[in-house]
C-alpha cells in the first residue's frame, strides 16, 4: 500500500462518526467604505516605512534623492518612473541584485487597515528576488491600488501568481519579543503614495 | 473497502519531539528553580499580552473573525481526505511534486532524498513546527546534510545547542545578554565588539546568514497555509528569511501537516487577519509569501510538497479531542497561560509546548507517552479565551485526563470520595470524622504526599466546629 | 422566591460561613431559602480530574436533588461553572442522554450568587455594612466558565463602609485549579506567590472572590506568610451589616 492510500484510509477511517456538515459563519466584516489613505500611512509609519505624497512625475526624482547608487528596476517598470542609471532586471544574478543600493517596483493593491502592500510579480513589480535583496524597496502605490481590508485585498489579487505581502521593512520579535526592524528582508521601505 | 487501507495511528516512538524525557513536574521543577528564565517570561510574556490585546481591540468584528476561523478548521477537518486530494492534483498541475508522509521517519527519509538528489551538502530552512516535530535536522544531520535555521530565533536555538522553547519564538527563554553571549561563542565570523543592543544582535544575524543564502540550493520550509482550491502555499513570517529560502533556491521542499489545508482562496481572508495579530500582536506580520507550484523564471523551479501524517490522523479520530488539529500555531494561549509563564516551554518536554502542546502532543502520541501533560494546566480558561479559532483547551484537557492511566492509589481514593459523596449519611459521618482527624498537626503541615504539595506553601483551613448542614439541622 | 441552595461540599464542610451567609443574606432580602439534605457535591473534582464515571453519580444526585426547584443558587463560580458546563457533557459522554438533557436543564436555573443576585433579583444593594479595605479576586471559574462578568463588583461598590481597592493582574489564576495544587505543587505555588504578592500590594485588609476553594488556596497561603490579609468569601461581605 502506497503512502496517500495508507493516510487517506486512515483519515476516512478516523471521520467514521461522519461530522456533519459544517456552516462557516460568515457575519465578520465584509463590506467596507472606500479605503483611508491616512489610515495607511498611519500603519507604514508605525512599521517604520517611510511614505512621501507625491506626484507621478515626482517618482525618478524623489528615488534618485535618497539613494545614491543602482538602483534595480523591473523591466515592466514605467520608464517616466526609472531615476538616472536604473539596472534593469533582465535576469540579472542574485550578486548583481544584492550588490545594488535600491529596488523599485510598482504594487498590486495595498491594505489601509493593517499597512499592508501586496506584489503579485506583474510587469512593473518582476520577480520575486528583486524586492529581496536590495537593503532598500522603493514601492509606487497608487491611491486606487489601496483598498480599506483585507478580505478585499484576497478578493483583487490572483492566487496562482506569485505574491508577497509586504508589511514595513524587514522584522523581528525574536528577541524579548519586542519588534527590531531590519533583519534579512530590505531594512528601509519607502512607499511612494501618488495620491490622485 | 477503504476501512482496510489502515487505521489512525499515533506518531513512532524514537523519532521526533514530541515526547520529553521527564513527567511535567519534574521537568517544571528545574525551570521554577531558575529565576532569570522566568525573569525572561514574564518580560515576554507580558509584552506580547499588551500588544495582541491592542490591535485585536481595533477589530469590531473580532468574535465574528473567531468564529468564522473555527468553522473553516471544523470543516476541514470533516472534509480532510478530499481536500487533500484536491490540494495534490492542483499543486501537481502547477508544477510541484507531492509526497505523502504517513510518520516522521517516511518524512525524514522523504526530504533526504531529496536534497541528496540535488547534490547539495546543506539546506537552508525557514522556521517550522512540523520539521522539529519530526527531528528533521537531527535526520539530515545523520544523513550528511547540515542543516541551517535561518528564522533568528531558530538560528539562537540552534546556535546555543538549545531546545526550543516556544511556538513562535523559540528562544523566548533567552534574554538579550544571553544572546550576545551565544553570538559571541558560536557564530562565526561575529564581530567580538557585539553588543546586546537589538538592533545590533539582529544585524550580525544578518550578516552571517547573507552568503549563506546566496549560495545555498536547496531549501526546507513548513506551511502555515495550504489552499486546496488552487494549491497555493503560504509561509507567514516576519524576518525575511522565510523570502530568502522561499525565493533564492533552486529547490524547495516544504513539509506540511495534513490539517494545513484550507479550502479555498477567500477564506485566507479569515486566517490572515487572525493569525498576526493573535500571534506577534501586530496588524500584519512584515511578510507573507504565496506560491502555487512553480512559476517559470522566479523563485524555485522545483517545487516538492510533503504531507505529513505522524499521528493526526489519530488526533483526527477523537471527536472530543480533533479540535486541537485546528491550531494555526499563533502561541496565543502560551502566553496567557500562568502555568507557561512559570515553567517555560522545556518543561512540557515537546516542541509543543504551553495549552496547546498539553492537549496536542498527548493525541499525537497516545496519552500514554504524555500522560503528565493533560494535568500541566490549573483548567483557568485563560487559553480558550485567547485562540484565535476559539479551541476549548480547558474542556480537551479534561477529556484528556479521563483517557490516562491514573495511579492505583489515587484511584481507589477518588472512588472511595465518589462513593461517600454520593451517600448523604455517609458523608455527613465523614464530615464530622474530618473535624476529629486533626492528625496532620498544626497547620497541616506533618502530612504525607500528595498534600505535602500543598502544605508545602500553604496552611490547612481550620476545620470549623459545625457544618452547614448541622447547623441547618439545627436552626 | 422560593431559592434551593446548593452549599457545595467545600463551604458545607469546611467553610460554613459562607452558605450561612448565604442563607441570611437572601432571607434579609425577603425570599425563602430551602436546602435539600440530599445533596452532596457536583463532582467538579473527579470531573477535572479524569474521573467523569466516577463523577457521574453525582451529576445524577444534583439533578434529581435541584430538578424539582425553579431557582438554584450556589456560593461559587466554580461549582456553578461544572454544573452548567461539564454535566450534560459528562452524562452524554457516558451514554445517558436523558440525563443529559435535565443536566442541561437543572444546569440554566443555576445561579452563581451574585448572578442570582444582580440578574434575577435584580439588587446591587443588597444593604449591607463592612468598613474595611476590600480587594477581589475574580477567580477563573467565576470569570471565563461561569462568566459573571463584574457582576460581584457591582455589589460589592454599594456596600456602605467598604473600600474597594483594585487587584493587579486580577485576572490570573491563583494558581489553585483542583488537584492541579497537589498534582503540580510547585507550579501552583509560584503562581500562588505572584497572587499573593499582588493581594499584598493593595494594602487590603481582606481579599474576597466567589469562591472558597480558591480562598481556601489563596488565604492558606497568606497565613503561612503572616501577610496581615484575611480572605473572607462574596457572601460574608454582601451579609454583613453591622
Amino acid at each position: 500500500m502506497n503512502s496517500k492510500d495508507l493516510i487517506l484510509g486512515r483519515v476516512r477511517a478516523a471521520l467514521r462518526d461522519a461530522p456533519g456538515p459544517v456552516e462557516v459563519p460568515r457575519d465578520y466584516r465584509r463590506s467596507f467604505p472606500a479605503a483611508d489613505l491616512e489610515v495607511l500611512v498611519d500603519r507604514l509609519v508605525d512599521y517604520k516605512a517611510e511614505v512621501h505624497r507625491i506626484g507621478e512625475d515626482a517618482i525618478a526624482a524623489t528615488v534618485g534623492g535618497l539613494v545614491g547608487g543602482a538602483v534595480v528596476v523591473p523591466e515592466g517598470l514605467p520608464l517616466s518612473w526609472r531615476p538616472q542609471g536604473a539596472l534593469v532586471d533582465d535576469n540579472l544574478t542574485p550578486d548583481r541584485i544584492a550588490g545594488a543600493a535600491a529596488v523599485l517596483t510598482g504594487a498590486a493593491v495595498a491594505v489601509a487597515e493593517t499597512g499592508t502592500i501586496v506584489l503579485d510579480a506583474s510587469p512593473d513589480q518582476g520577480r520575486r528576488i528583486i524586492s529581496l535583496l536590495p537593503d532598500v524597496h522603493f514601492v509606487v502605490l497608487r491611491a486606487a491600488q489601496v483598498v480599506a481590508s483585507v478580505p478585499e485585498a484576497v478578493a483583487r489579487l490572483d492566487p496562482t501568481r506569485p505574491l508577497t505581502w509586504i508589511s514595513g521593512p524587514s522584522a523581528t520579535s525574536d528577541i524579548e519579543l519586542n519588534r527590531v526592524e531590519g533583519v534579512h528582508g530590505p531594512r528601509h521601505l519607502h512607499v511612494l503614495l501618488l495620491d490622485s | 473497502m477503504t476501512t482496510f487501507l489502515g487505521m489512525p495511528a499515533t506518531a513512532p516512538r524514537g523519532v521526533g519531539n514530541l515526547r520529553g524525557d521527564e513527567t511535567f513536574p519534574a521537568a517544571a521543577h528545574h525551570a521554577l528553580a531558575d529565576d532569570q528564565l522566568r525573569r525572561n517570561l514574564r518580560h515576554a510574556t507580558t509584552t506580547i499580552r499588551g500588544k495582541s490585546g491592542r490591535v485585536i481591540a481595533e477589530l469590531p468584528d473580532w468574535q465574528e473573525l473567531r468564529s468564522a476561523g473555527s468553522a473553516l478548521k471544523a470543516f476541514v477537518m470533516a472534509n480532510l481526505d478530499s481536500l487533500l486530494e484536491q490540494l495534490e492534483a492542483r499543486v501537481t498541475a502547477a508544477g510541484g511534486v507531492v509526497h505523502w508522509a504517513a510518520d516522521a521517519n517516511e518524512a525524514n527519509a522523504i526530504v533526504l532524498d531529496l536534497i541528496r538528489r540535488t547534490g547539495s551538502e546543506r539546506v537552508i530552512k525557514v522556521k517550522s513546527m512540523a520539521t522539529q516535530e519530526i527531528g528533521l535536522n537531527e535526520a539530515l544531520e545523520a544523513g550528511g546534510i547540515q542543516p541551517i535555521e535561518t528564522d533568528l530565533a531558530e538560528l539562537i536555538v540552534q546556535l546555543g545547542n538549545d531546545k526550543p522553547s516556544h511556538i513562535l519564538v523559540p528562544a523566548i527563554h533567552r534574554n538579550r545578554a544571553e544572546i550576545r553571549e551565544i553570538f559571541l561563542k558560536s557564530m562565526p565570523g561575529v564581530d567580538p565588539d557585539l553588543t546586546d543592543d537589538p538592533p545590533v544582535l539582529a544585524a550580525a544575524a544578518r550578516k552571517y546568514l547573507r552568503e549563506t543564502f546566496l549560495s545555498t540550493t536547496v531549501a526546507v520550509s513548513g506551511a502555515n497555509f495550504g489552499i486546496a482550491e488552487t494549491g497555493t502555499l503560504a509561509v507567514v513570517e516576519s524576518e525575511g528569511n522565510g523570502r530568502m529560502c522561499l525565493t533564492l533556491p533552486d529547490t524547495l521542499i516544504t513539509v506540511m501537516g495534513i490539517e494545513k489545508v484550507v479550502p479555498s482562496w477567500p477564506d485566507l481572508e479569515v486566517f490572515l487577519q487572525l493569525l498576526p495579530r493573535a500571534s506577534t500582536g501586530e496588524r500584519m506580520n512584515p511578510y507573507t509569501t504565496m506560491w502555487t507550484g512553480v512559476t517559470p523564471g522566479d523563485g524555485p523551479q522545483n517545487f516538492h510538497l510533503v504531507l505529513l501524517d505522524n499521528g493526526r490522523s489519530a488526533v483526527l479520530a477523537d471527536p472530543a479531542g480533533r479540535a486541537a488539529l485546528h491550531c494555526i500555531r499563533c502561541s496565543a494561549c502560551l502566553n496567557v497561560c500562568p502555568v507557561y509563564e512559570r515553567t517555560g516551554g522545556h518543561a512540557y518536554g515537546s516542541v509543543y509546548p504551553g495549552p496547546i502542546g498539553a492537549v496536542l502532543s498527548p493525541q499525537l502520541t497516545g496519552v500514554a507517552d504524555n500522560a503528565s501533560l493533560p494535568y500541566a494546566s490549573s483548567l483557568c480558561g485563560a487559553c480558550f479565551d485567547a485562540c484565535p479559532v476559539k479551541i476549548d483547551i480547558p474542556s480537551m484537557l479534561v477529556h484528556l485526563r479521563n483517557k490516562v492511566s491514573h495511579p492505583a492509589a489515587e484511584r481507589a481514593a477518588m472512588r472511595a470520595a465518589a462513593y461517600t459523596m454520593d451517600h448523604p449519611k455517609l458523608y455527613a459521618r465523614a464530615q464530622r470524622a474530618a473535624k476529629l482527624a486533626r492528625i496532620a498537626g498544626r497547620r497541616g503541615r506533618g502530612l504525607p504526599p500528595p498534600f505535602s504539595g500543598w502544605t508545602a506553601s500553604r496552611d490547612l483551613p481550620e476545620v470549623p466546629q459545625q457544618t452547614f448542614r448541622d447547623w441547618w439541622a439545627s436552626r | 422566591m422560593r431559592i434551593a441552595l446548593f452549599a457545595t461540599c467545600l463551604a458545607d464542610t469546611l467553610y460554613p460561613e459562607a452558605a450561612k451567609a448565604t442563607v441570611r443574606l437572601l432571607e434579609r432580602l425577603g425570599h425563602e431559602v430551602v436546602f435539600p439534605f440530599e445533596q452532596t457535591c457536583c463532582g467538579q473534582m473527579h470531573i477535572n480530574t479524569g474521573y467523569q464515571r466516577d463523577a457521574l453519580p453525582l451529576v445524577k444526585r444534583y439533578v434529581s436533588v435541584f430538578d424539582p426547584f425553579d431557582v438554584i443558587v450556589a456560593p461559587s463560580g466554580s461549582c456553578v461553572g461544572s454544573i452548567r458546563h461539564q454535566h450534560a457533557t459528562v452524562a452524554a459522554n457516558l451514554g445517558e442522554a436523558g440525563l443529559a438533557a435535565r443536566a442541561h436543564d437543572v444546569g440554566s436555573r443555576t445561579y452563581e450568587l451574585s448572578e442570582l443576585l444582580v440578574d434575577v433579583l435584580e439588587v446591587e444593594d443588597v444593604g449591607a455594612y463592612y468598613p474595611h479595605t476590600v480587594t477581589y479576586h475574580p477567580t477563573c471559574h467565576s470569570l471565563r466558565m461561569t462568566r459573571v462578568g463584574d457582576k460581584p463588583l457591582r455589589l460589592l461598590r454599594q456596600v456602605r463602609g467598604l473600600t474597594l481597592v483594585e487587584l493587579p493582574l486580577a485576572e490570573q489564576c491563583c494558581g489553585f485549579g483542583g488537584t492541579f495544587a497537589l498534582k503540580n505543587a510547585e507550579t501552583s505555588s509560584a503562581m500562588l506567590a505572584d497572587k499573593m504578592t499582588n493581594i499584598v500590594s493593595t494594602g487590603a485588609e481582606v481579599c474576597t472572590a466567589g469562591d472558597a476553594s480558591c480562598l481556601m488556596h489563596i488565604g492558606g497561603g497568606l497565613q503561612r506568610k503572616d501577610a496581615g490579609v484575611t480572605t473572607v468569601h462574596l457572601a460574608e461581605i454582601l451579609a454583613a451589616t453591622s
